[in-house]
Order: structure tokens, then sequence, then C-alpha cells
């Protein structure tokens, strides 16, 4: 009983270093309070000194100007959400497939091989964007999702955060498998993925994060407008909008949400993939 | 068998690629004319680089851009995550704060801080006037500061992760060191210095190869929000390449400059890698 009542009360140079890195934590987060509330100002009231940060007079028809414009939003966001799902869904299963091959199965060479993977991740995108640019042309799927997706499934990083993880499940489970006469497959489906869920749900956040942000690659290899991505449609869009301030700020913050929800809702789950990627590394 | 799809695809889509890439520097070929434009000129444009004043000023940018964000970085993403695990209220909802700017998409990031940016209108330049600043820097516009704009972007934007990978580290420091310091009578700066940031070193390893890694990556920042300019002053090799190969559609030397971009990237991890085993304890 006294713990209870000695804990309730302040510790004062707890609240001093709260006060602190909740100053700090609000500095980060300022532009995206800026970026909010511009989004619904009229545009001569953007820049106003001292910063308004709730508008006076409420302008909701940015959102409508942003969504219904003359740019195509709802289909960049149409083409962001397809492309983006498919390539997490085909993610996960190249990589934890190959995960396994590389965690469960031995064959000669193994983890020379792998040691390649991970090898390629210090690589820059810069390389393999030119050949990549001609290989796909020759393949004929230069400006289609194709090109956004492919790449996008067959990360290195992805088999490497698996393979961890896969390293980390004793091996009893997979030798009390094979005694009941399981084959890898069946191993692999009833009882390693099951098990690897917590790193295939960090898979699939950080997965869906990075190619929903992707621009590099949309830039490159898309040409015809109606397939442009998010990232893309937004460059579009400032170029056209020029110095409406409130109409790029809609548009950012369209871009932003769907992200930030995610996040909001599965932080653990972003922390953990983050710290699992680099720390057990 | 399981890891074939994953083998063929990154087959096709890295290694070939980046053999190509390797072949294709040592060429002149101009992408528009075709597979018979193509012509080998050896290490020509290799040597070619190094008077050619947009490649070197994107070399230089990228050191200094390095050089500044990289220790930024590290101090103050170290300073967050101690703070936060010496203990604070509110100590989720602050972190998410600080984690935000991350997952944001950059594209849309950096259109916010362009226009935070604004030289004349700006709520940055209108808050420094308020604060007497006299003639507020121009930023963007400004070769002098247009640099160091993106710089503080990046760091605002980079800070959350590492710190996150700090406070995992500092959760792997066993208590009873900080227990037996104690005992023994070392005060709080004492304990940092000699258990603390030594306990950490893996980590500050680990978080400054990646950082050093993002750093020479920019390119986003720099295609939004100034194109390499004003003049050459905010150009940098990721961008350089990509210029040289889709808009003026040099291959050969866009790949050229990604591979100098490469071998720079490879040095400086070798180099740390090497020096680890001076400085950090495991």
């Amino acid at each position: 009983m006294e713990q209870k009542l000695a804990g309730k009360r302040l510790s004062l140079p707890k609240l001093g270093l709260t006060v602190v890195l909740a100053a700090f934590g609000a500095l980060m987060v300022l532009p995206f309070v800026w970026m909010l509330s511009t989004s619904f100002k009229l545009p001569i009231d953007v820049f106003n000194y001292p910063i308004e940060w709730i508008p006076k007079r409420f302008n909701w028809n940015n959102y409508q100007r942003v969504w219904n414009g003359s740019q195509p939003f709802d289909l960049f966001y149409y083409n962001s959400v397809k492309v983006t799902a498919i390539t997490v869904v085909g993610t996960v299963l190249v990589c934890s497939a190959a995960a396994y091959g590389f965690s469960r199965i031995r064959f000669k060479g193994r983890d020379a091989v792998f040691f390649v993977f991970l090898a390629t991740l210090m690589i820059p995108d810069q390389v393999t964007l030119v050949p990549r640019f001609i290989i796909f042309n020759y393949l004929g799927i230069y400006d289609t999702h194709f090109a956004l997706i492919l790449p996008g499934m067959f990360t290195a990083f992805g088999v490497f955060l698996l393979r961890q993880f896969y390293v980390g499940i004793p091996e009893d489970f997979s030798e009390a498998a094979k005694i009941e006469g399981a084959g890898h497959l069946q191993t692999w489906l009833r009882i390693i993925l099951p098990l690897s869920k917590p790193a295939l749900v960090s898979l699939v956040i950080l997965s869906f994060t990075w190619n929903w942000n992707e621009f590099v690659n949309p830039l490159v290899f898309l040409a015809s407008k109606e397939l442009y991505t998010i990232p893309l449609g937004l460059t579009n869009f400032i170029d056209e909008s020029g110095t409406d301030y409130t109409l790029m700020m809609a548009a950012a913050v369209s871009s932003i949400l769907p992200v930030i929800v995610l996040f909001l809702a599965c932080q653990k789950w972003f922390i953990e993939g983050v710290v699992s990627s680099g720390v057990k590394g | 068998m399981f890891i074939l799809p994953a083998i063929a695809g990154f087959g096709i889509l890295t290694i070939v690629p980046i053999v190509l890439s390797l072949i294709i520097s040592f060429t002149d070929w101009n992408f528009l004319d075709g597979l018979k434009g193509l012509r080998f000129i050896g290490l020509r444009n290799f040597t070619e680089m190094w008077s050619d004043k947009w490649f070197v000023d994107s070399l230089r940018n990228n050191l200094l851009f390095a050089a500044v964000t990289v220790p930024a970085t590290i101090v103050l993403s170290l300073l967050a995550a101690i703070g936060l695990n010496k203990g604070v209220y509110m100590k989720s909802p602050i972190r998410l704060m600080i984690f935000m700017p991350y997952v944001s998409n950059i594209v849309a990031v950096s259109i916010v801080w362009g226009t935070l940016y604004n030289p004349s209108m700006g709520p940055i330049n209108s808050f420094l006037r308020s604060m007497g600043v006299a003639d507020p820097p121009g930023w963007l516009a400004s070769s002098a500061w247009a640099l160091p704009a993106i710089m503080i972007m990046t760091v605002w934007a980079n800070v959350g992760y590492n710190m996150i990978i700090y406070l995992a580290g500092l959760q792997g420091i066993p208590r009873d060191l900080y227990e037996a310091a104690k005992i023994d009578g070392a005060g709080p700066a004492r304990s940092f210095f000699r258990i603390t940031l030594p306990m950490l070193s893996p980590t500050t390893f680990f978080v400054m190869i990646t950082s050093i890694i993002h750093s020479f990556q920019v390119f986003i920042a720099v295609f939004v929000m100034t194109k390499g300019g004003p003049g050459s002053s905010t150009t940098v090799l990721t961008y350089y390449s990509y210029r040289t190969g889709f808009d003026f559609y040099k291959m050969g030397y866009s790949s050229a400059m990604a591979w100098i971009l490469f071998l720079i990237i490879f040095l400086i991890t070798f180099l740390q890698w090497q020096g680890q085993k001076k400085w950090v304890h495991y």
C-alpha cells in the first residue's frame, strides 16, 4: 500500500524531462500541423503572421478541388493502392519462401548465395536504374505497373528480415514435422508461417510504407499519366498549381494520411519492424 | 526450390542490371539512338567526370551533406532516446510524434517544407523576423542556404528512426552495470561516459553506417525542392546521375557516376568496418 502512495507523487525531474521532450516532439510535428491547417485556409490567408493555427476562415473547398480537379487524383490513389497491395502480397510470398529456403534447407553454397543477396543491399538504386530501364523496355513492361511491382517484390531486405526470424525458430518444430512425415512445403505452410506472424506483420507494414511512398521507380518507369501513383501525381499537381499553396497542402495531406493512419493503428509493429531489421542484424 | 522465385526475380531485376550497368559505364551511349549508338570508350567517362563542374559539385555536396547530417542525427536521436528511456510521462505520444516524419511520404514532406522555407512570406522567415532577425536566409532561393535547408529537413525526418534504434540499444544494457557504478560512487555523467556510451557502441556503429549510406542516397528532396539549384549548389550524385541518364540520355556517363557513388559508399563502409575494432565493444 505504501508503494501505491509513493507512485502517485509527481517527480519533478521526470516532469522537467517530459516538458523538454514533449517540446521536441511538438517541434517535429509542427510542419504537419501547419500543413493540415493550411489545407483548410483561403489562399490569401496562407502566410498570415502570427501563424493562424486554426484558420479564421475555413475553406473546405480545397479538398474538393484536389479530388475533383484537373488532375485525376482519385486515379492516382487507386493506382497507389493497387500497386502497393499487389507488391506487398507478392513480397510476403516470395520473401518468406526464400527465407525458408535459406534457413531450413541445406544446400551447397547456401550461405554464400545469401551473402551475395545481402551485399546487394549496399548498392544504391541509381546503379540499377539505367539497366532496368533498358531491360523493362526490352521486355515490354516499361510504362506498366509491372515495372513497379516486380522490383518491389524481390527485395533482399524482405528475405533478410524473415530469414533472421526463421533462424530463431527452434529446430524442434521442423523436426517434429519431419517425423510426422511432412515435406518442406507442409512444414513451411503449417508450422513456420504461422509462427513467424510477428515478423510477417512487420514486413507487411514496412513494405506497405515504402511502396506507398516510392517515387523514383514510378518517375523513371512510368510515362502515361493514367498509371501514376500518388507521389508522382503529387509532383504533377504541384507543377500545375504553381503557387496555390492551399491546394498543394490539401493534396499533401491526402497523400500522407493513409500511412499515418496505418502507423497510428499499428505502432507497435512498425517499431518492432524497425528494431528487428536493425539491431538483430 | 523455395528460393527459386526469389533468386530468379532477383537475378533478373538486380544482378543482371548491376552487371549491365558496369558494362554501360564504359560506353558512350545515347539511348535514343538505339543499340547501334553504343560505343565503347573505356575509362573516358571516369576521367571526364573530374572536369565536369556539376559532378564535382555533386560530390562535394554529398560529402558535406554526410558530414553534417550524420553527426547531427546521431546526437539528436541519442539524446532523445536517453531522455525517453530515463522515464517521462506521455512516453508513447512523444515517441509517436518524433517518429512521424519518418513514415511520411518524402514528396509531400518536401512540398510542405518548400513552402515553409518561402523566403519572403514563409512561416519560418516570418518567425525569424518577428524575433528580430533583420535579414533571414533566402533558404531554397539562396545558393548558400539551399543545401543547409535540405539538411535540416533530412535530419528532421530521420531522427525518429534512429531514436527507435537507440532506444532498443539502451534497453539492452544490463541494469546491474549502473547499480555497480552507483555503489562505486559514480555520478550520472561518469556512468554515461563509462557505461552508456561504450555499451551503445555497436548501436552507434549501426546508426552511423546506415545514416551515411542513406545520406548519399538523398534524391527526392533535391528533385522536388530545388532540382539541383540555385546554380549547382544542391546537386547530389543521385540527382546528377538521374539527370544525365534520363534528361540528357547519356547512359554511359550516368552509369559511370552511379558506380562512383557505389564505390564511395563501399569505401566509407569498409573503412568504418575496419575502424570498428578500435572503438566498438561487444
